[in-house]
């Protein structure tokens, strides 16, 4: 089954784009990154698939169901965790997991005391005194207690110090592996490559790309380190070149034949071609098209 | 029920403060009466030169020598004005400060259909007015007995019916309001109670302004018209629910529709 499937989805706030014609496909179980940078969509996504906002036109479903019909029903199987949590004032952090469970009538107590104890969260705190951390914290068990078969994390580790962030990734993965989907927006490509088996990459609210992590890095370019002289502006499919103290580095996307005919020329002491990181394949989608990343 | 506990909870502090506030300046009023009774030769004659603000404020139709009069004079007003203030700002705050506050997210993120979220605020809106009420009411009719009075009893239960029956009107139209509106609730809740309240003003010192009647809920809670006919304007009183429940259908057609940012 399908956890999110959107067809041409589509959000215009008033004349102002939100997205436009998304269509976005994540199978049931997976770990999926959706990766953007601010103002690309990634939210309105969210709130367009949890029913806050409405679509413009289009449509989307989500665990089989369709987000205008059956909405309830959707919410009672998500976990949502938003990149601002934002609480009810004088409640303290157990009282907020008791509404929570609540609003969902459900008796969470046994999840919501686990979870607290692995991410070290005080529920007698007021809410008011939490620290962006320990609010992060709250919202992620209130995303997690009535363990939902598909969570959206939007943001997830904003304010979250390394070892939390690591025991929070480790209940992901033991919550993946269990059959829950994760669908994690985020703009951290390193927690997307670490974390996630497929991505898609979003821009002015169009997806531009999407693939498994590895496919992404494959067919973006190398990242081609020379040591030695080389003169490669001749070249096209040459990006990103920075003059290193022994030689030039860059990404390449163009034909390699023509890059080893220059490189023949010159004089080369060493020479690498990596896959890139997830970071320089992102630029590189946003670079291509003539936007700033 | 998760939402109307809520609600209830949210507004512990502002329901106990007014109820104080109002239930002190009632039992304070209603103190003075013995004193106010035994200067009432003065008081007629200070009040008649008063002009049309004696009309403006039903003082020529009533007796503050009697409890019923001077109840529905001095003690309407405070009870008038406090309460159409609580209600207004209560109902007025009670949807948009979800967003405002950005806890809408929160609220509406669990599987809790937006109608029953509407459903039970509106419900602890209500639930509040008459809390409220009801401790005034006890207390107004506690303080009548303390100072030894004979308790005219139709009188003060209609002019407490009609001030409920106001607060719950102004609710409803703030509730319509609060579901159109993300900020600004109380400056908009607080002015149109106001307002209420000086349209009826200008209704009893004009007769051109008479049509204002129907549109002030201040109208069907005039105590000299209340004392003097022994019963509330019916079409007024309907009509003002009228504009409540419209205001309150409409709350609910926009709410169930509106993106939540």
């Amino acid at each position: 089954m399908q956890a999110i499937r959107t067809a041409g989805l589509t959000k215009y706030y008033g004349r102002a784009r939100g997205i436009e014609k998304l269509d976005l496909t994540v199978e049931e179980g997976e770990f999926f990154g959706f990766i953007g940078p601010n103002g690309a969509g990634k939210s309105t996504t969210i709130r367009t698939l949890l029913g806050l906002i409405r679509p413009t036109s289009g449509s989307a479903s989500v665990l089989g169901l369709d987000i205008e019909k059956d909405r309830q029903r959707i919410l009672s199987q998500v976990g949502y965790l938003p990149a601002e949590a934002a609480f009810y004032p004088g409640m303290r952090v157990g009282e907020v997991l008791r509404l929570s469970a609540g609003l969902r009538g459900r008796d969470c107590r046994g999840a919501a005391e686990e979870l607290c104890s692995r991410l070290q969260l005080d529920v007698s705190r007021k809410v008011e005194e939490l620290s962006l951390g320990n609010r992060k914290k709250a919202a992620i068990v209130c995303a997690l207690q009535h363990e939902p078969r598909l969570l959206i994390l939007d943001e997830p580790t904003s304010g979250l110090d390394p070892l939390m962030q690591r025991a929070f990734f480790q209940i992901l993965r033991e919550r993946n592996q269990a059959g829950v989907t994760v669908f994690l927006s985020s703009h951290v490509l390193s927690e997307i490559q670490r974390n996630c088996t497929r991505a898609a990459i979003i821009r002015q609210g169009r997806l531009i790309a999407c693939d498994s992590v590895e496919g992404l890095a494959q067919a973006g370019a190398r990242r081609v380190t020379v040591h030695g002289q080389a003169d490669v502006s001749g070249l096209s499919g040459v990006r990103d070149l920075q003059q290193t103290g022994e030689g030039v580095s860059f990404l390449y996307s163009g034909d390699m034949n023509a890059l080893l005919s220059v490189l023949a020329q010159g004089c080369i002491r060493d020479l690498s071609l990596t896959e890139p990181d997830l970071e320089e394949v992102f630029l590189h989608y946003y670079e291509e098209r003539g936007v700033d990343a | 029920m998760t939402v109307f506990k809520l609600e209830l909870r949210q507004g512990k502090t502002a329901l106990i403060v007014w109820t104080a506030a109002i239930g002190f300046l009632l039992a304070v009023c209603i103190f003075l009466f013995p004193e106010m009774k035994g200067e009432m030769v003065t008081l007629t004659s200070v009040f008649a030169s008063m002009g049309s603000f004696t009309a403006a404020f039903g003082m020529d139709r009533l007796s503050f020598g009697e409890l019923s009069g001077f109840y529905a004079i001095e003690c309407g007003n405070i009870l008038g004005l406090g309460g159409a203030f609580f209600a207004a700002l209560t109902a007025v705050n009670v949807l948009a400060k979800e967003e405002k506050d950005r806890t809408a997210e929160f609220l509406l993120t669990h599987p809790v259909s937006r109608g029953r979220v509407l459903a039970e605020k509106l419900c602890a809106v209500l639930a509040q007015i008459t809390a409220m009420n009801a401790v005034l009411l006890a207390l107004s009719l506690g303080c009548m007995a303390a100072i030894g009075e004979d308790i005219p009893w139709r009188a003060v239960l209609l002019l407490h019916l009609g001030y409920f029956l106001l607060q719950t009107e102004l609710a409803g139209v703030c509730f319509g309001i609060s579901a159109f509106i993300r900020r600004g609730g109380p400056g908009i809740g607080l002015g149109l109670a106001a307002a209420m309240y000086f349209l009826n003003l200008i209704s009893n010192l004009s007769s051109s302004a008479e049509f204002l009647r129907y549109v002030t809920p201040f109208a069907y809670c005039e105590g000299a018209d209340i004392i003097s006919s022994g019963t509330l304007d019916t079409a007024l009183v309907l009509l003002g629910l009228g504009y409540a429940v419209a205001a309150a259908a409409a709350a609910c057609l926009h709410y169930t529709r509106k993106d939540i940012r």
